[in-house]
C-alpha cells in the first residue's frame, strides 16, 4: 500500500506522520498519534465515538482518510480543556453525570461544542437532534442533553 | 432534581446519598481513560478472527500455510492451539460453565455452529497484514442443516447441534440427543382448582427476539506472555477474576501465573462476562514471544458475542372480577445460542414473582439453536418473562374494567410471601413503589389522540456472593479503596461515600480503585446487580477493620484500653472518663501510625448473602403514528426501590439507561437473519438502538425501602428498570391501539399490519 507523509494541526500542535492509503484519520489519531481519547466504537460512522472536528466541522474519524487531512486543523477530546480548566461543557457533565461508561463522553463533547457554536441557544429538542448521530448506551441521554443545555446557558452568560 | 421518597423516614447520613462528582469523571471528559483498545505496549502484535461464514457446517480442513509465509505474520491459531476438555456431567448447578463448550466456542472444533463463530486466528506485525492473512486461510466445510427457532428446534425430528447433547432431568433418561438442554419448572398450589376460580382466563403466545447489549466499545484486549511462563491480560471486562479462572481451566495454566487487569470498560450491561478473544491473544502471544492485541470490530461483536436469548411463550392467567389473581401456567423456550445454558431458572422465578398467585406453574426449556451462544443482558431471563405476563395481566385488567396499578396492589408479595423458585422475601417495597405510582401526576396525566399508557412492573432478586476489598491508610491521612469490580455503573462513587460515612471524613480523601487480580482476594463478576450491595459490604468491612486500627493506635497513643476509644467524626475520642485527653484525627493517626507499630490497611473477603428482591414499575406514553405504523415515546417514568440511594444521581442513571434499553428492546432492536442464518444487521445503522431524538427525558421516582441486611439497606439497581420497561412499552402500544401486540419488537411494519388487519375487520 502506497503511503502518504502528511501535515496537519492537531489540537493547535504541528503533527506530521506517514499513513497508508487505506488507513482512517481514526486509525492514524489513535494508532500513529497515541490521541486515543477518540474512541473507535463501530468503524463505519454510526455511532458518533470518533467525532473529532475537521476545520471547524465536526466529523466521524473514522469515516475520513488520514491522506485527506494534510494541510488541516484537527480538535480532538485531547484538547477540549484549557491550561488545566475543563471546558463549560466537560465540567457540565461532571456536574449532571452524564456520562456512565464514558466510552462515549468524548465523542459527544466534541459533537455538543461544534453544535453549541453554530446554535448557542438550543432548545431540547435541537439538542436530541444534533446528538443523534453520537450513541450513549448507559445513560439513556436525559442528563446529557440537561448537561449540554446547562453548560450553553453557562456559556452565553459568560459571553455577555 | 432527585426525587426520592424514604417511606421509613430520612437518614443522617454525610456522604451516602448524597451526590459527589465521580472519581473517574475527569478521566472520562478528556479523553484521559484508557479503554481496552487505548493500551500500547512496545513490540505489540495485531491479533485478527476468521469466522465461519456458515451457521452450521461440519469443518472438513484447514490450511494455514498460505497466511502463515505471509510476510509480517508471525503466528496461526487453530482449535489445534486450544485444549480440549470432556463435557461437563450431571448434576448440573443453575450455571453451568462446561469448558467443552467454552473451547468449542472462543474457536470451533469439529463443527462451526453460527455464522462468526471463530475457525483461525493470526497475529501480525500490522492490523492490515492480519486482515489480509486471515483471507489466505483455505476451510473446507460440509455445510449442514441449520436451525434457529427455538421452539422447532426442541421438536424431536429437528436437526440437531450437539450429537452428544442428551436432555438433563428427564426421566427415562433420553437415548437420542436433542437441541433442549434442560427444563426447569416451578410449581405451587392446584391449577385446575386456579383457573376454575377465576370469572376470566385469558391465553395467548408471544415472542420475543434476541437483542444486544449493544454497548459502545468493542471487546479488547492485550495479552503479554514471558519465557517463564506468566501471562499479563489487559481486557475489557465485567469480572477479571472469573476471567482468570475460566482461562486457567481452559488452558490449564496455573492461577497465579495469569494476571488479569481489567481496562475501563466502555460498557457491558452483560455481555462481557466471558471469555472471547482472550484465550486466542494470550496462545498467539505464547506462540511469538510478543505481546498480542485484539480488538473486535463492531459486525464481530454482533456475529459473534452473545446477545440475550429470543423466547417464545405461552401463558394463560386467570382472575376474579376483584382483581385477584387465581391462576397462572406458563411455559417458555429460551434460545441458548450454539452451547447450552440460557437463564431458564430467571424465566421460572420471573413470570408470576411479583404476584401471590395461589395457583400456578411455570416451565422453562433451555434450547441450542444455529445463533451465538447468549451472554447475559441486564436482568438476564427475566425481561423476556416480565413482558408475557404483565402483558396478560394488562389484558385481563382492561377486560374486566379495573385499573392497572390496583390490580397489582391487590396481588403484590410482602414480606413472608415466596417466589416461585423458593426465595422467601424479607422487608420488599412493591407496595410502596405502586403507591409512589398512583401518587405521581404522570398516572392521571390526559392522554391525546393516538396515544396510549402502558404500565408494568418487574421482579428481579439481585446478587450477592464473592467480594473482595481493600482500605489502605497513607501517611497523610488520604486512602485508598480497592475493589475487584470493574465499575460499569459509578459502584467508585458508592465505595468511596460508603467508606468516607463509615470513617466521617470528606469523600475527596480517599481514592477508588479497581485492582488487579494479583492484588487483591477474588471478587466475583460486576453482574447481577451485586456490586454496591457486595463488594460495598466487604469495603465497609474493610473500612471498619481500618478504624479499629486507629482506635487502637490511639489508645496505645494514650495508655488506655481500646475499648475506652470511639470512632466519631473522623477522629479518634476517648470516652467521658478521660476529660484530659483531646481527641486525635485520621491525619494525626495516619502521620504516627508508621512509627507506632506499623501501616495502617483494612481487608475484607465474603460470600454476601442476604440480598432481597428489587421491583420497579414504570409508567409510558406513546404516540402511534396511523399512516407509518411509528411509535413515539412521549413520556415515561421509572418508580423503582433502590434500598437506600447511595449515589442518587447514578441510580436514576442507571434507571433512566435501562428504562431507554427497553424502549429499543421493545420497539427497534432484533437480529435478522437470511435463508442460510447469516446475520443482516451487523452494524448499527441497521441495529437500530435508540438515540437521543428517540426517547423523552425519562422521569424517576426513588423509594427507599433499605434492606436490613446491607450496613446501608442497598438493594442492586442496575438491572430492575430493564425487567419492566419493554412490557410496559409494548403495553402502552397496545393500549393505544386497542389490540395485542405479542412479538416483539414493535416495529413499524407490525403496528400497521395490525392497524390494517383491525380496520379490514371494523369494515
Amino acid at each position: 500500500m502506497a503511503r502518504h507523509l502528511i501535515n496537519a494541526m492537531v489540537n493547535g500542535d504541528r503533527v506530521e506522520f506517514v499513513c497508508g492509503t487505506g488507513q482512517t484519520l481514526l486509525d492514524v489519531l489513535r494508532g500513529e498519534l497515541h490521541l486515543t481519547g477518540t474512541k473507535n466504537g463501530c468503524g463505519t460512522g454510526d455511532c458518533g465515538a470518533c467525532t473529532v472536528v475537521l476545520n471547524g466541522r465536526p466529523i466521524n474519524a473514522c469515516l475520513v482518510l488520514g491522506a485527506e487531512v494534510d494541510g488541516s486543523e484537527i480538535e480532538t477530546i485531547e484538547g477540549m480543556a484549557q491550561g488545566g480548566e475543563l471546558h463549560p461543557l466537560q465540567q457540565k457533565f461532571l456536574d449532571h453525570a452524564a456520562l456512565q461508561c464514558g466510552i462515549c463522553t468524548p465523542g459527544i463533547l466534541k459533537m455538543a461544542q461544534a453544535y453549541l457554536e453554530t446554535n448557542p441557544d438550543p432548545t431540547e429538542t435541537e439538542v436530541r437532534f444534533a446528538l443523534a448521530g453520537n450513541l450513549c448506551r448507559c445513560t439513556g441521554y436525559d442528563k446529557i442533553v440537561r448537561a449540554v443545555l446547562d453548560a450553553a446557558a453557562e456559556m452565553r452568560a459568560s459571553e455577555t | 432534581m432527585n426525587e426520592i421518597k424514604t417511606p421509613r423516614g430520612g437518614s443522617n447520613y454525610q456522604w451516602v446519598g448524597k451526590n459527589t462528582p465521580r472519581p473517574d469523571g475527569v478521566d472520562k471528559v478528556t479523553g484521559r481513560a484508557r479503554y481496552g483498545d487505548d493500551m500500547i505496549v512496545p513490540g505489540m502484535l495485531h491479533g485478527k478472527i476468521l469466522r465461519s461464514p456458515h451457521a452450521h457446517a461440519k469443518i472438513l480442513s484447514i490450511d494455514t500455510s498460505k497466511a502463515e509465509a505471509l510476510d509480517g505474520v508471525k503466528a496461526v491459531v487453530t482449535s489445534a492451539d486450544i485444549p480440549d476438555h470432556p463435557m461437563a456431567q450431571p448434576p448440573y448447578p443453575p450455571i453451568v460453565n462446561d469448558f467443552h463448550d467454552i473451547s468449542r466456542n472462543v474457536m470451533a472444533r469439529e463443527k462451526v455452529l453460527y455464522d462468526g463463530h471463530a475457525v483461525a486466528a493470526v497475529a501480525a506485525i500490522s492490523e492490515e497484514i492480519a486482515r489480509d492473512a486471515i483471507k489466505l486461510i483455505k476451510v473446507e466445510y460440509k455445510v449442514l442443516q441449520h436451525i434457529l427457532d427455538p421452539r422447532e428446534a426442541a421438536q424431536p425430528d429437528a436437526v440437531v447441534l450437539h450429537e452428544d447433547l442428551f436432555t438433563y432431568g428427564v426421566e427415562p433418561k433420553p437415548t437420542k440427543p436433542s437441541n433442549i438442554f434442560r427444563v426447569m419448572h416451578g410449581e405451587r398450589g392446584d391449577l385446575n382448582a386456579g383457573f376454575a376460580e377465576a370469572d376470566l382466563v385469558i391465553e395467548r403466545e408471544f415472542s420475543s427476539q434476541p437483542v444486544h447489549q449493544g454497548y459502545i466499545e468493542p471487546m479488547a484486549c492485550i495479552a503479554t506472555t514471558s519465557e517463564d511462563g506468566a501471562v499479563e491480560l489487559w481486557t475489557s471486562t465485567q469480572g477479571h477474576f472469573v476471567q482468570r479462572t475460566l482461562l486457567s481451566k481452559l488452558l490449564n495454566m496455573e492461577m497465579a501465573k495469569i494476571r488479569v487487569t481489567a481496562s475501563e470498560i466502555g460498557g457491558g450491561f452483560g455481555g462481557k462476562t466471558t471469555v472471547y478473544a482472550e484465550p486466542l491473544a494470550i496462545r498467539l502471544s505464547q506462540k511469538t514471544g510478543r505481546p498480542v492485541r485484539m480488538t473486535m470490530t463492531r459486525s464481530e461483536v454482533f456475529r459473534a458475542t452473545g446477545p440475550t436469548v429470543g423466547s417464545k411463550t405461552r401463558i394463560k392467567v386467570g382472575m376474579k372480577k376483584d382483581g385477584t389473581i387465581t391462576a397462572g401456567e406458563a411455559e417458555i423456550w429460551y434460545q441458548a445460542g450454539a452451547f447450552k445454558g440460557s437463564p431458564i431458572g430467571r424465566a421460572v422465578d420471573t413470570f408470576f414473582s411479583p404476584y401471590t398467585v395461589a395457583n400456578c406453574k411455570a416451565a422453562a426449556y433451555d434450547v441450542c439453536v444455529n445463533r451465538p451462544k447468549v451472554a447475559a443482558y441486564r436482568a438476564p431471563g427475566a425481561t423476556m418473562a416480565c413482558y408475557p405476563m404483565e402483558s396478560v395481566v394488562n389484558e385481563l385488567a382492561k377486560e374486566l374494567g379495573l385499573d392497572p396499578v390496583e390490580v397489582r396492589l391487590k396481588n403484590a408479595v410482602k414480606e413472608g410471601d415466596e417466589s416461585l423458585m423458593g426465595t422467601k422475601h424479607g422487608r420488599i417495597g412493591l407496595v410502596e413503589v405502586l403507591e409512589a405510582v398512583k401518587e405521581h401526576p404522570h398516572y392521571k396525566a390526559p392522554l391525546g389522540d393516538n396515544e396510549g399508557r402502558g404500565f408494568a412492573v418487574g421482579y428481579w432478586l439481585h446478587g450477592g456472593g464473592l467480594s473482595s476489598a481493600a482500605v489502605n491508610l497513607m501517611d497523610d491521612g488520604t486512602l485508598g479503596v480497592a475493589t475487584g469490580n470493574p465499575d460499569i455503573g459509578g459502584s467508585r462513587s458508592s465505595m468511596r461515600a460508603m467508606a468516607a460515612e463509615e470513617l466521617g471524613v470528606n469523600v475527596e480523601l480517599l481514592k477508588p480503585i479497581i485492582a488487579d487480580t494479583g492484588s487483591l482476594g477474588f471478587s466475583y463478576l460486576t453482574a447481577g446487580s451485586r456490586t454496591t450491595y457486595a463488594t460495598g459490604m466487604a469495603v465497609v468491612n474493610a473500612t471498619r477493620e481500618v478504624i479499629d486500627k486507629l482506635r487502637a493506635l490511639a489508645a496505645k497513643k494514650w495508655d488506655i484500653p481500646v475499648e475506652d476509644v470511639r470512632w466519631d467524626a473522623g477522629q479518634a475520642i476517648a470516652t467521658d472518663n478521660y476529660k484530659d485527653i483531646k481527641p486525635l484525627s485520621l491525619k494525626e493517626l495516619a502521620g504516627m501510625a508508621t512509627s507506632m507499630g506499623g501501616p495502617v490497611a483494612g481487608h475484607s473477603e465474603i460470600n454476601a448473602s442476604g440480598q432481597g428482591a428489587t421491583f420497579c414499575a414504570q409508567l409510558v406514553d406513546v404516540e402511534i403514528d396511523p399512516d407509518t405504523g411509528f411509535t413515539s415515546t412521549k413520556r415515561h417514568t421509572v418508580f423503582q426501590d433502590a434500598g437506600r440511594a447511595i449515589s442518587p444521581d447514578y441510580v436514576e442513571g442507571q434507571m433512566q439507561g435501562g428504562a431507554v434499553q427497553g424502549i429499543g428492546w421493545a420497539l427497534n432492536e432484533e437480529y435478522i437473519y437470511d435463508d442460510e442464518a447469516r446475520l443482516q444487521n451487523t452494524g448499527f445503522l441497521d441495529y437500530r438502538m435508540p438515540v437521543a431524538s428517540d426517547v423523552p427525558m425519562i422521569d424517576t421516582v426513588i423509594i427507599e425501602v433499605p434492606n436490613p441486611n446491607h450496613p446501608y439497606g442497598v438493594r442492586g439497581v442496575g438491572e430492575p428498570p430493564l425487567v419492566s420497561a419493554p412490557a410496559a412499552v409494548a403495553n402502552a402500544v397496545e393500549n393505544a391501539i386497542g389490540q395485542t401486540m405479542s412479538d416483539l419488537p414493535l416495529s413499524p411494519p407490525k403496528i400497521l399490519a395490525a392497524l390494517h388487519a383491525q380496520a379490514a375487520g371494523d369494515d
